[in-house]
C-alpha cells in the first residue's frame, strides 16, 4: 500500500494540462517500459504501449492531461489573462494557486465585480508576481500552460490531490501492465491525450490501434455527500461498471462480461450511470465502423478542483478488475 | 483583381461554386493537378510526386448567408441563416438571390411604425423577410424556388490607408492567400484544399483531410479583429496592421506547438510582424485536420479581419501580403527541415 500510495503521489502531482502532457508520459514510459513490448508517443502526444498475445486487440484509455489553463496575454503590469482548458468554474479557481512548466508559480485573482454581478474567467488574471510585462515575460509565454499547484494529502484510505481526474486511472493502468499474467487479448495500454477539451487524443488514437474492444478508465461522480446529486456510486464502494454517460451508451456485452469478471473473482463493483460528462470510450466506440466499448470508472468527490478525493480501496480492487478482464476471454460480439 | 473576384462571388455553405471557378481562373496558367471531392472540396496539388512531410492547407469557401424557406401570399421571401448570423446586422440590408443574382433588401418596419417597446430591441430573425419587389407569391415563384441561397450584396473596395472592404473576408482572404502560396515552387508535398461548409461545422475540412491524410495541417482563416473600441486589451482578439495572427488554442482545437514556434522564429528572421490572438473563440478547419485519421499536428494563420460574419468586413492589405510572406516562408522552413514528423 506504501508502494501504491508512493506512485499515486508521482503520478497524480506531476504538471500535464490539457495539451502539454509530454512530462507525464515521460513518468509513464519509465514505470512501464520494462513491462511491454513496445512503447511510442504518436504525431498528438498519446503513449501508446502494446502487450503481445494471441487473441482479439484491445485498447485500454486513460487520459494524462488534467484541468488547466493557457495564456493568451501579459499586461504592461505582468497579469496574464488566460484561456481555459477543459470545464473550469470560475469560483473554484479564485484564490487557488497554479504551475507552469517551468515551475514558475502563480495566484488566480479577479479584477472587482459589481454588486450581484457573477464571476467570469474573463474577469480573472494570474499573478505571478511580477513587476511588469518585461520581468513576467522572463518567466512565461503566451501559449504556455498551467495546472493546479497543490501537493496529495494522504487521510488514509481517503486520497486527496489535484488531477486524481484521471491520473487515478493511468496509475491503474500502470499497475495493470505490471501485474499482467496470462492476457488473453492483446493490450494496446492508450494514455492519452487532451480528454478535457473533447476526447481529443482517444479519437485518433483509436483510429491508428483500429481496436476490437475498447474499455476506458476515468473517474466519476458519486452521490455520497451531503445534499449532493442523486448518483448511486459511493467512495470505497468498489470500482465502477458504467452503463452510460453523455457520451456512450456502453456495449451491453461488455457491461456484462466486466460485471462477470468482477462477480467470479469477488471484486466489489457498483453499477454508473453518470448523467452529465463523457470519457475516451465516448471517442473509441465511434472509431471507423464502431468498436464495442465499456468503462470502470473510479469514484471521486470534487471533480475538476484543486482537492479531487478518491478512496484507495477503489483502486487497488480497480487494477484487480481490469488486470482479470484482460486475463479472460473477451465476449464475442 | 484577384481580391475583388473571390469576395464578390456567391458562396453560402453547399454552394461554393462561383468560388470553385474563380479559383480555377486564377490557377489556370499554373500547371497544378486540380480536382473537387464528392462534397465539393477543391484540392490542389503539384503534379509531380514530391517526397517528404505532407502539407494541407485549408481555407475555406463558404460564407456565410441565408436560405430561402417559403414564399409568402405577398411575394416577400422568409429565411433561414446558414452559419452563425447576428440579426442585428441584417435589417435594411441589400442582398442578392439565387444563381440569376437577384437584388433584393432585406426590409424592416420604419421607426415611425415602430411602437415605443419595439425600438428598444433589435427585430429576431423571424420577423425578417427578403423583398425581391414582386407583386406577389406566383410573380416570385418565377424567379425564386425554396432552397435558393442569399448573399449579402457588398462590392469590394479599397479606402483609406491601405485597408480594403468587402463581404466575406471570412475565409476568402484565407482563399487568397492559399491562392498565392500555390503559385509558388516546393519541393515538398504541399495540399492547397479549399473547403466547403466550413460555417456550418467545418463539414468539408474533415473529409479532405481523410482523402488528403497529411503530415501538418495548416488552416488559414480571416479572425476576429476588435481593434475599434476601448475595449480591454485582452479582449480585443488580434489588431490590423500588426501582421498574420497566430493561434494557440481556440474552440475546435490547441495548436501543435513547436509548428507555432516555427511559424513565429520563421517570421521574426524574416521580419514579417506577427501577432497572437488573445480571445479563446470559435473554431475552424484546422479542428477537423487535427483529429483526421491518427492525428495531425496543426496550425492556425489568419489574417486579422474586422466585422466578420456581417454584410462588411474590414481588412489591411498590409497584413494580407504579410500572410503570404509568411505562410511560404513556413513551407520553406518545412522544407529544410524545421519540423520532425513523428
Amino acid at each position: 500500500m506504501k508502494d501504491l500510495k508512493a506512485l499515486i503521489e508521482k503520478i497524480v502531482t506531476a504538471y500535464g494540462p490539457t495539451g502539454s502532457e509530454n512530462h507525464v508520459a515521460e513518468l509513464i514510459t519509465k514505470e512501464i517500459e520494462p513491462y511491454v513490448d513496445s512503447i511510442r508517443i504518436d504525431p498528438l502526444g498519446n503513449l501508446i504501449a502494446v502487450k503481445k498475445a494471441e487473441g482479439p486487440k484491445v485498447m485500454l484509455a486513460a487520459h494524462m492531461d488534467e484541468i488547466g489553463i493557457m495564456v493568451t496575454h501579459i499586461d504592461d503590469k505582468g497579469f496574464l489573462r488566460f484561456a481555459p482548458l477543459g470545464g473550469i468554474n470560475p469560483n473554484v479557481l479564485l484564490g487557488t494557486r497554479c504551475v507552469f512548466a517551468n515551475g514558475t508559480r502563480g495566484v488566480y485573482g479577479s479584477e472587482r465585480l459589481n454588486p450581484g454581478e457573477s464571476l467570469t474567467l474573463a474577469k480573472m488574471y494570474i499573478d505571478i508576481g511580477a513587476k511588469d510585462k518585461e520581468d513576467a515575460a522572463q518567466k512565461v509565454k503566451i501559449g504556455d500552460s498551467a495546472g493546479a499547484d497543490y501537493p496529495m494529502v494522504d487521510l488514509g484510505d481517503r486520497l486527496v490531490s489535484k488531477a486524481m481526474d484521471d491520473r487515478i486511472a493511468c496509475v491503474i493502468l500502470i499497475e495493470t501492465i505490471k501485474q499482467l499474467k496470462n492476457p488473453k487479448v492483446e493490450s494496446h495500454f492508450v494514455f492519452t491525450v487532451q480528454e478535457e477539451v473533447g476526447l481529443r487524443g482517444a479519437r485518433t488514437s483509436a483510429y491508428s490501434v483500429d481496436p476490437d474492444y475498447g474499455i476506458a478508465i476515468d473517474v466519476t461522480r458519486t452521490g455520497d455527500t451531503p445534499k449532493g446529486i442523486t448518483m448511486d456510486v459511493s467512495l470505497g464502494e468498489g470500482p465502477t461498471v458504467k452503463v452510460r454517460d453523455s457520451s456512450i451508451l456502453c456495449h451491453p456485452k461488455m457491461i456484462a462480461f466486466m460485471k462477470e469478471v468482477a462477480e467470479k473473482e469477488e471484486i466489489p463493483y457498483q453499477l454508473e450511470i453518470l448523467e452529465a460528462g463523457g470519457t475516451d470510450s465516448g471517442a473509441i466506440h465511434l472509431t471507423r465502423s464502431g468498436v464495442p466499448s465499456g468503462v470502470m470508472s473510479i469514484a471521486c468527490r470534487y471533480i475538476h478542483t484543486p482537492s479531487e478525493m478518491i478512496d484507495i480501496n477503489d483502486v487497488t480492487n480497480g487494477i484487480k478488475l481490469m488486470t482479470k478482464i484482460l486475463e479472460s476471454e473477451f465476449p464475442k460480439i | 483583381m484577384l481580391l475583388k473576384y473571390i469576395t464578390e462571388a456567391a458562396g453560402v455553405a453547399g454552394d461554393e461554386y462561383e468560388v470553385r471557378d474563380v479559383i480555377r481562373e486564377e490557377l489556370k496558367d499554373h500547371d497544378l493537378d486540380i480536382k473537387t471531392d464528392i462534397l465539393g472540396n477543391l484540392i490542389v496539388s503539384s503534379k509531380e510526386e514530391l517526397e517528404g512531410p505532407k502539407i494541407m492547407i485549408a481555407a475555406h469557401m463558404d460564407e456565410i448567408g441565408m436560405m430561402i424557406m417559403s414564399i409568402d401570399n405577398s411575394g416577400l421571401l422568409k429565411f433561414r441563416p446558414v452559419g452563425g448570423i447576428d440579426p442585428k446586422v441584417l435589417v435594411a440590408k441589400t442582398v442578392v438571390v439565387g444563381k440569376e443574382k437577384l437584388p433584393g433588401v432585406i426590409g424592416s418596419k420604419a421607426i415611425h411604425l415602430q411602437r415605443p417597446e419595439e425600438r428598444q430591441v433589435p427585430l429576431p430573425m423571424e420577423a425578417l423577410y427578403i423583398d425581391i419587389g414582386a407583386k406577389n407569391k406566383e410573380e416570385a415563384e418565377k424567379y425564386v424556388k425554396v432552397g435558393d441561397f442569399a448573399v449579402f450584396d457588398t462590392k469590394y473596395e479599397e479606402f483609406g490607408d491601405g485597408y480594403a472592404k468587402a463581404k466575406a473576408f471570412d475565409d476568402r482572404i484565407g482563399c487568397a492567400v492559399l491562392l498565392e502560396v500555390l503559385k509558388e515552387k516546393y519541393y515538398i508535398p504541399v495540399y492547397g484544399v479549399f473547403t466547403v461548409s466550413e460555417e456550418i461545422g467545418l463539414r468539408g475540412a474533415g473529409v479532405a483531410a481523410y482523402t488528403v491524410a497529411p503530415d501538418i495541417g495548416i488552416a488559414l482563416e480571416g479572425t476576429l479583429a476588435h481593434d475599434v473600441t476601448d475595449m480591454d486589451d485582452h479582449l480585443v482578439s488580434s489588431k490590423l496592421r500588426h501582421g498574420p495572427v497566430l493561434t494557440y488554442i481556440d474552440l475546435s482545437v490547441i495548436s501543435d506547438k513547436k509548428l507555432v514556434a516555427l511559424a513565429a522564429q520563421t517570421a521574426e528572421a524574416n521580419d514579417i510582424p506577427y501577432q497572437y490572438r488573445n480571445v479563446m473563440a470559435g473554431g475552424n478547419d484546422s479542428g477537423k485536420i487535427n483529429q483526421s485519421r491518427g492525428g495531425v499536428p496543426t496550425i492556425e494563420i489568419a489574417v486579422p479581419t474586422r466585422y466578420v460574419h456581417s454584410p462588411v468586413s474590414v481588412i489591411h492589405l498590409d497584413d494580407f501580403a504579410n500572410t503570404v510572406k509568411l505562410v511560404k516562408a513556413l513551407i520553406h522552413s518545412i522544407e529544410s527541415g524545421g519540423y520532425e514528423i513523428k
